[in-house]
Formats: structure tokens, sequence, C-alpha cells
């Protein structure tokens, strides 16, 4: 028989070769050639450390005491895999993400970054684990034991040794291979590479062993049938609601296990592997299934009666002397009971640094090491000091307990456990109204019963809970019994437990979680939970390996200008020494990259738009909220400045019409001051030339004295006229002129009129004009300032004396009024005013004739036109068919108005 | 159109006035004949360079302000032409700002008085000017 020392060196030669594979993994992933580290079958392979030692060799113990009761725990997981693939995919994708490190993490992550709910789930994982833990410990111990009884040396180690050694090499690798890093992502290649090994090693086993029953004990598939149609195994059936309650436990184990959360969601680099996983993980179960029956009987058949059915696959073998078959049974045992430590160990390990450690740690250290590199070493020691701790724990349950109870029991406790986090996580996911104080709630309740009703009775009594206790019930109180809480009848603890607790625990997180609002925070986290694939890629690659340089530059390019891009790109691709102008887009180079962005559109939208190109960071909704807060105080801005720069655009406008208004003023004064200057200078350069004749010349003749002191008088007058002129105008146009309102005959005015007007002599070689007028429709009061209105008729009348250039010339005067103007009409028969002059005739100075024909500055029109301003009416030029008209215009005198005055 | 021819004594001298109101025609006629210059008027603008080359006057005396085109274009247009290139010509005006003396002497202008000026200032200017 196979000497024991050679299974020690073949275990230890395995051990070497696990090293050596995480080694080179490890060191592979590290230069960044993942290659097929990253393959969905490497994928596939390490979610196979759900069959541990207890599926390994306890699956054809299970069948030979249950029958096919072993299924359901294959069939959980099937379901899961096959049929709720879509949920794991949203885990997965929450997971990367949040850069989730455990399920601790996800769950205070997802309700509001709760430290407290973290360490709940810590708790309960550590005491749910550690008899699992311990149980793989005793699986190794107990098949190292069978091959110290077969090889019938008493100079095997006991098993309490065998345990710690295996504990002891266990923890060393773990904290090699697994806290080797502390990457963000909490991926560990080299052990995830190494499990698979192991998963292929104890598929190998099983089917070999399972090979070597079927066609070397038995004959062949067709006699195993018969034997297993024959053997009371098939009749063994378990009740319905234990089949439910298996299948529930391991469908939720395979989710909320930390080991399986571990290799499922954490060590997943692509999302896509799940496609495959969802059929070949499946297909794996079933294979480490197909033998278990055959196995199961023919041990049954063959073995002597009283050895343990849980080791018929490593004791077949070496019954029928198989050394080698043994020894691959053996290995195929052990992997899988290292793998299942390992992950979990790492797993666990995780969890306890990372949310109770650091925690604490952080809380005693007052200082500010939180920014330092400190926090690093910390981390990794806590990290160690986790894995060794919870080793211990384990090897020092294997020994509180003494190796005791079938092992397919302590996987389901354990199942039960950790299926308390079922409700809270499924919540989590999909409903956004879960709150935190729901899921404290719940996970404290089941987690209480579970430690209740199955747990604590699974010692069979201890100071932990006595057997009275188990019994009768706390406290005495027989509906307080364990087994049967207010004498819920069901004969079966687990399936009574399972109900309990996790109805319980549903329940409470359900109504809590309606009773209560999320905070701020949770309700936001929420909402990135629930919603997922709304606002997340599922690009597997992380974050500096997806994404291509060249889109990066482009980016780049339009945020902050293509020279500046290039520059920057150059730069980098020096410092990485590349040539040419791409640099590799590294971790480093897009971080600094997102920097440099930031610097012109802000952090958030920097990160928001690297995010989306490299995939691996999605735009979350804080990304959102914060790129629209950033986006809002832009547009603010830029309203800001526009209402700026129309206000000052309006100023300039306004600045620019009150500057072309001043000059035209500045030009209209100029002008009219030129024009006073010229009207004036005119005369009294004839009154200052003659008088200076008149001084200066002896020989004058009285006549030629007489008449040009008459010229002197005459342009006195003229000059005395003008001066009239300008200040009634002045007077008139500063609209400072008071009207007289006083009330007269039309008819009077008019004669008044044409009185001051042909008072003086008709202008030389020029007939008298002819006045018409019909005095009958002239006959009406008006009320107004008679005054001026006159000043406007002789205006008019003496115009036309003027200038009305007829052989015989006439002015016909015609009144009229409705009921609110008064309107009197001059129409002259001369030949009118040319086109063009029509628009200046009421402008100052603007004598259309030869100025010594008029004998005027050119005001008269001007003032009438003032004049009948302020009275509220107007003088306008008509349109005639003949000669020059003009309409002047009043209002029409009120009744009432007059009367009142 | 009123074109008035004085003789005086003064050799035969010629002074053509281009000027619109009667009353200054009168006074410069009275005092440049008294001087002994044979003096002819004219009235307007239109026509007035034809009156220059018609009567070739030893000087011209040319109102500013005259109705239709302005003493200024009359100017120009006898400076322009070879005839009255260098013939004397004073510029009177009644508006007396720097700006149209700057705008005569730019424009060739000999002279340039403003209205009203003394007999004296006159007579001294066209007795300079047109001998």
């Amino acid at each position: 028989m196979l000497s024991f020392n050679i299974l020690i060196l073949v275990a230890t030669l395995y051990v070497c070769f696990l090293f050596a594979v995480a080694f080179m993994a490890d060191r592979r992933a590290r230069r960044g050639r993942l290659g097929w580290l990253r393959s969905p079958v490497v994928y596939t392979l390490s979610l196979s450390i759900y069959t541990t030692a207890w599926t390994f060799y306890g699956a054809v113990g299970s069948a030979v005491r249950n029958g096919l009761e072993f299924l359901a725990i294959y069939l959980g997981p099937t379901l899961v895999f096959v049929g709720w693939w879509w949920f794991l995919r949203k885990l997965v994708r929450i997971g990367r993400t949040h850069r989730i490190t455990s399920i601790a993490d996800l769950l205070s992550s997802r309700y509001g970054k709760s430290a407290f709910l973290a360490v709940i789930v810590t708790m309960l994982a550590v005491f749910a684990s550690t008899p699992y833990i311990a149980l793989q410990l005793q699986s190794v111990a107990l098949s190292f034991s069978v091959f110290a009884e077969a090889s019938g040396g008493e100079g095997g180690p006991s098993l309490n040794t065998t345990a710690l050694w295996v504990a002891a090499g266990l923890a060393l690798f773990t904290i090699l291979f697994g806290t080797r890093t502390l990457d963000s992502n909490e991926q560990h290649h080299g052990v995830v590479t190494a499990i698979a090994v192991e998963a292929v090693v104890k598929l190998v086993a099983l089917l070999t062993v399972g090979a070597f029953v079927v066609w070397g004990v038995a004959s062949g598939p067709a006699d195993i049938l018969e034997r297993i149609a024959a053997a009371d195994i098939s009749v063994k059936s378990a009740s319905g609601s234990r089949w439910v309650t298996l299948m529930v436990l391991s469908a939720a184990a395979i989710v909320c296990l930390p080991r399986m959360f571990q290799v499922t969601v954490v060590e997943n680099s692509d999302e896509r592997h799940l496609a495959t996983a969802s059929w070949a993980f499946p297909l794996y179960l079933f294979l480490m299934s197909l033998f278990v029956l055959p196995i199961a009987v023919m041990g049954l058949a063959e073995m002597p009666a009283g050895s343990n059915p849980d080791l018929y696959v490593l004791t077949l073998p070496i019954f029928h002397d198989q050394e080698a078959l043994a020894m691959l049974a053996f290995l195929g045992g052990f992997s899988s009971a290292t793998s299942m430590v390992i992950v979990a160990a790492i797993a666990l390990a995780t969890m306890v640094s990372n949310h109770v450690v650091m925690p604490v740690w952080l809380y005693f250290s007052h200082t500010s090491v939180k920014l330092s590199g400190d926090v690093r070493n910390v981390l990794m020691v806590s990290r160690r000091i986790s894995i060794a701790a919870i080793l211990a724990l384990g090897y020092g349950y294997f020994r509180f307990t003494g190796g005791s109870g079938a092992l397919a029991s302590i996987g389901l406790i354990a199942f039960t456990g950790v299926a308390q986090v079922l409700p809270a996580l499924l919540g989590g996911l999909f409903w956004r109204g879960a709150t935190r104080r729901g899921a404290v709630a719940s996970l404290l309740a089941g987690a209480f019963l579970w430690a209740y009703t199955l747990f604590l009775p699974s010692f069979e009594g201890s100071w932990l809970m006595p057997l009275s206790v188990i019994e009768h019930g706390a406290f005495g109180l027989d509906y307080l019994r364990p087994r049967a809480l207010f004498g819920a009848a069901e004969s079966d603890p687990l399936v009574h437990a399972l109900i309990w607790s996790l109805g319980v625990n549903a329940l409470i997180f359900v109504t809590v979680s309606l009773l209560t609002f999320p905070a701020p925070l949770e309700r936001t986290q929420g909402l990135q939970f629930v919603n997922v694939f709304q606002h997340s890629s599922g690009r597997g690659a992380p974050a500096s390996m997806a994404v291509a340089s060249d889109d990066l530059l482009i980016l780049a390019q339009r945020i902050v200008g293509s020279e500046t891009a290039v520059a920057l790109f150059r730069a980098a691709a020096r410092e990485q020494g590349k040539s040419g102008g791409m640099p590799d887009p590294t971790r480093e180079f897009v971080e600094r990259l997102e920097r440099e962005l930031a610097g012109t559109v802000g952090a958030a939208t920097a990160h928001a738009m690297v995010g989306q190109l490299t995939g691996g960071a999605t735009v979350s909704v804080e990304d959102l909220l914060a790129v629209a807060e950033e986006t809002a105080q832009i547009m603010e801005h830029s309203v800001q400045l526009e209402a700026q720069s129309r206000e000052l655009s309006r100023t300039a406008r306004e600045l620019q019409r009150a500057n072309e208004k001043l000059t035209a003023l500045s030009i209209q004064k100029d002008s009219f001051l030129s024009q006073i200057s010229h009207e004036l200078r005119t005369p009294m350069t004839s009154i200052r030339s003659f008088a200076e004749i008149l001084r200066e010349s002896d020989d004058l003749s009285p006549e030629q004295a007489k008449r040009y002191s008459s010229i002197i008088l005459e342009e006195s007058i003229r000059l005395t006229r003008l001066l009239d002129e300008i200040l009634d105008l002045s007077v008139l146009e500063s609209k400072q002129v008071v009207m007289k309102t006083e009330s007269g005959n039309l008819s009077a005015i008019i004669d008044r009129a044409i009185l001051a007007a042909t008072v003086a002599a008709t202008p030389d070689g020029k007939r008298p004009l002819l006045i018409e007028r019909d005095q009958s429709a002239e006959d009406m009061s008006i009320v107004c300032d008679l005054d001026r209105l006159a000043q406007v008729f002789i205006n008019l009348i003496s115009n036309a004396r003027k200038y009305c250039d007829a052989e015989e010339p006439a002015l016909r005067i015609k009144a009229s009024r409705d009921k609110t103007m008064t309107v009197v009409d001059f129409i002259d028969n001369g030949t009118g005013i040319a086109e063009q002059h029509r628009d200046i005739v009421f402008e100052k100075f603007s004598r259309l004739t030869d100025a010594s024909a008029a004998g005027s500055a050119g005001l008269g029109l001007a003032i009438s036109r003032e004049i009948m301003r302020n009275l509220g009416g107007s003088i306008e030029l008509l349109r005639s068919s003949s000669g020059v008209a003009f309409r002047v215009a009043f209002p029409t005198a009120q009744p009432s108005a007059a009367n009142s005055l | 159109m009123m074109r008035r021819t004085f003789w005086g004594e003064r050799m035969g001298k010629h002074v053509l006035l281009i000027e619109d109101e009667p009353n200054i025609i009168e006074a410069i006629s009275f005092l440049l004949q008294q001087d002994g210059w044979k003096v002819s008027t004219h009235s307007d603008s239109s026509g007035a360079v034809d009156a220059v080359l018609n009567i070739g006057p030893d000087l011209v005396i040319l109102d500013v302000m005259l109705p239709g085109r302005s003493g200024f274009d009359v100017l120009q247009d006898l400076r322009r032409a070879s005839q009255t290139e260098k013939l004397p010509i004073l510029m009177l005006t009644a508006k007396g700002q720097a700006r149209d003396r700057a705008e005569a002497m730019s424009l060739g202008a000999s002279h340039f008085m403003t209205k009203p000026f003394s007999n004296r200032d006159m007579l001294a200017a066209v007795r300079e000017l047109a001998t």
C-alpha cells in the first residue's frame, strides 16, 4: 500500500505546483498580458469552488443517507445560472461599476454606504463560514487519516495535527497570493488561475473514480443502473418541502456566499464571461454529480459495514488497491477543500479588514495618515492578519466540535446563515424603495433566528445553548423551542429554520422599508443600483485597457484645442519612451488627461467624458448631477455676460443716438447762428457804408444825402424787424410762451389781418392783391389767442402780396369748420411752389426767391408754424391745381369751454 | 439780372461787383466810382463767370451768399478758367466765420473781407489788388 510519506510528498509537490501556477499567472497579469487568464473558461472553472470537499466527498454520503436529495444542491445553482443569468449580470455590472469588493461592501454601498450594515453582514459571513472552513479542514484531515490507516502505520499524525498543518499552509498560500497587491478592484489572477487548475483536478479525479467504479468494479452502465434500481437509495426520497428548501438554499448560496460573490462578481473581468458560465457551470455541476449514485451504490455494496460513506470516493480505490487512483481522488478532495478555504479566506479577510479593522483603526488614529501611504500598509497588514485569524477560527471550530457531525449538515447550516442576506440583496437590486433601516432590521432578525433555530442547536447542547433550551424552549417557554417555534410542527429542523428566519427576515425587510424613508445618499445609490444598466456600459476591460488613444486625442482636441492636446499627448508619449505622438492609455495617463480636461470643462464633466470612452468608469447619477450643476453655473455666467453685453450695446446705441442728436443740434445751431449773422450783417453793411459816406463825402447833393439817409432808416427797420422775429421764434420754439385764451369772431380777425398786411405800399411794379372772401362763412366765434392767429394770417397775406406772380394777383380766403377743427384756407392764383421746395418752406431763412423781393429774413412761415403748434392747430401747404394754398387749422371752440371762460 | 456801368477816373481800371443786395451794390458802386474806378455789377451767380469773361475786369468783388450757386462755386470756376486764373478777386461775406475765410483762401481768393466793412478798408483793398 501507498506509504503515507509518499502521500505527504505528492501533496507537497501539488501545493508547490499550485504556488508556481499562481505565481506565473500573477506575473503575467502584472505585466498586462492576461490573455487566456481572462478567458471565460477560467472564470467558469473558478466558480467550481461551489463544489467543496462537502460535495466532492459528501455528495456520496448524502446519497447513501438521503437518496437523491444531493441533487437539489446542484439544481439550485443550475437554475440560477440558466434561468437567472440576468440577475447575475446585474450583480456583476453593479460590482464592476461601483468597484464592489465584497457582499458586505455591496449591501453597505447600496444602502447609503452604511458602515453598520457592512459590519452586520461581515459578522454573519464570518459566523456562517467558520464551520464551513472547519469542515474543509476536517475533510482534508480525514482523508489523510484514511491513508494513514490504510498504510497501517500508527506513526501518522493525529487529525488535529494534520488539520493544523493544512490550516497553516493554506494561510500562507492565501496571504502570499491573496494580498500581493491592493488593487482597487481586488482581483487576484494568480489565485483564480490556481483555483481553475484545482477545478480541473477535482473534476478529473471524480470522473476517473466514477469510471473506475462503473467499468472497473461493476460491469458497465447497465449493471450500475440495475444495482441503483435495486438499492434502497431510490426509495429514500426526501419530502417536497425539503427539496424546495434545499434548492432555495443552494440557489441563495451561489449568490450570497462570500466566496461565491468573490469569484462571481469581484474576480469577474468581463461581463460576457457570464454567458459562457451560464451553460458551462451547470455542465460542470452535472459532470460532478454524474457518478455520485454509482459510487454510492458500489460503496454500499463493496465496503464493509460501518465505513464512512462520506469517504467512499477515497476508500473505494484504496479498497481495490488502486494506489494512483486513490492518490488522484485524494488530490481531488484536497483541491476542493483548499480552493474553497483560500477564496473564503480572501473574501472574509477583505470584509473584515475593510469594514471592521480599518474603521476602528482610522477612528483611533487621530493623525492625518488617512491621506498618506500608511493606509496601504495598515490595510495590507490587517488583511494578512485577518486571513490568519479566519483560518485560526476555522481550526478552532474544528477543535471545538471535535470533528463531529456529518459534513453535509454543516454545509447546509452555513447556507442558511448566508441566505439571510438574500432579501436585502434582492430588494437592493430591484426595489428602489428598499431602505437601510429595512435591511438592517431584516438582517438582524434573520441572523438571530438562524442562530436560535439552526446554528446554536447544531451543537446538540453546549454552553452556547444547553440541551434544556433545545428541548423545552428558552426560559422553559414551550413555544420558544428552537426547533418548533410557536409550536410549528415541522419535523425537519432545516426547513423549519429556513421558513422562520427567511420568512421573518423578508417580512421585516419589506415592512420597515415601506415605513421608513431613504436618506438622500441611499436614494441616489438605490437609483444607481436598480437602474445600473441605464448608466453603465458592460465593457469588461479595465479602464486603462479598453480605450484607444485616438479616441482620447479626439476628445482632448475638442475640449482644449488641437495644439494643446497634441502637445499633451506628445509629452506623455515621450515619458512612456514611445516614439511618435501616441502614448499608451495607461491608467496614469488617463487620469492625468482627465485632470487636464477638468481644468477646462470641470471635474465632473471630464470624468464623465473620459469615463464614457474608457468604459471602465461609468457615468453615475452623481456624475450627471455634477455635470448639470457645472453646466448650470456656466449657463448662468454666460447669461450674465450676455445681459451685460446687451446692456453695454444698448448704452452704446443710446450714446450714439445722443451724440448724433447733439451733432445735429450743433450743426443746426451753427447753421442758425451763421444765418442770423448773415441776416444781421447784410443791413448793417449798408447802414455802415452809407453812414460813412454821409459823414465823409462833402460834395453830396441834398437828394443823394436824403436818399442815403432813408436807406439807412429802411435797413435799421429791417434790422429791428429781424431781431423781433428771431426773438419771437426763439420764445415760441422754447414753448415758454403762454397763449392767451380769448373769444372773438373769425371774420373780424381776418379783417384786422388784411388791414395790417396791406398797410405798406404795394411793391414796385406789382398790381395790388385782390382778396376774395365769403364773410358769411367766416362769421363764427372762435376761442384762441387772437393776436397770434392774426399774426399768422398777416404773414400769409403779405407773402401772397410779395410772391404771387400772377398778372392779376388774387387771394381767396375760405373758412369752414366741423366739430373739432376750424379751417381757414389761403389760396392765391400764382404759379405755386416748385415740388422740390415744398418741404423747406417752413424752415427758417428759407427764402425761395430773391431776398430783395422778399425784404424779410424768411422767418415768417417758421414763426407761423410755431404759433399754430402752440395753439394746438397746424399750418400746411396744400397741393393745389393752381397757386399757393396754405391751410390753417385750429381747434373749434367748444361751447362749454367758451362759457367757462 | 441787373447790370449797370459807372464811369470813374482811375485810368479806366474796371471793377466787377457780383452782389445781390441792392443797397450794398449802391454803396460800393458809389464808393468806388468816387475813387475813380469804372464799376460794373452783376447780381446773381448764374452767368457770373460769363460776365467776368465778357467784361474782362481788372478786379472782381464777389459776394459769397448769392441766390443759387454760392460765391465759392463762382470763384472755383474762375480759377479754373485760364483767362481768369490770376485775376484779383476780393471775396465778401456776411457770415464772417473763420471757416469761410479759410475756404476762400484755399480756393484762390486774393483777398477776403467781412461785412460790414469800413469804406476805407474797402478802398485800400481795391487799390492794392487792382494796381
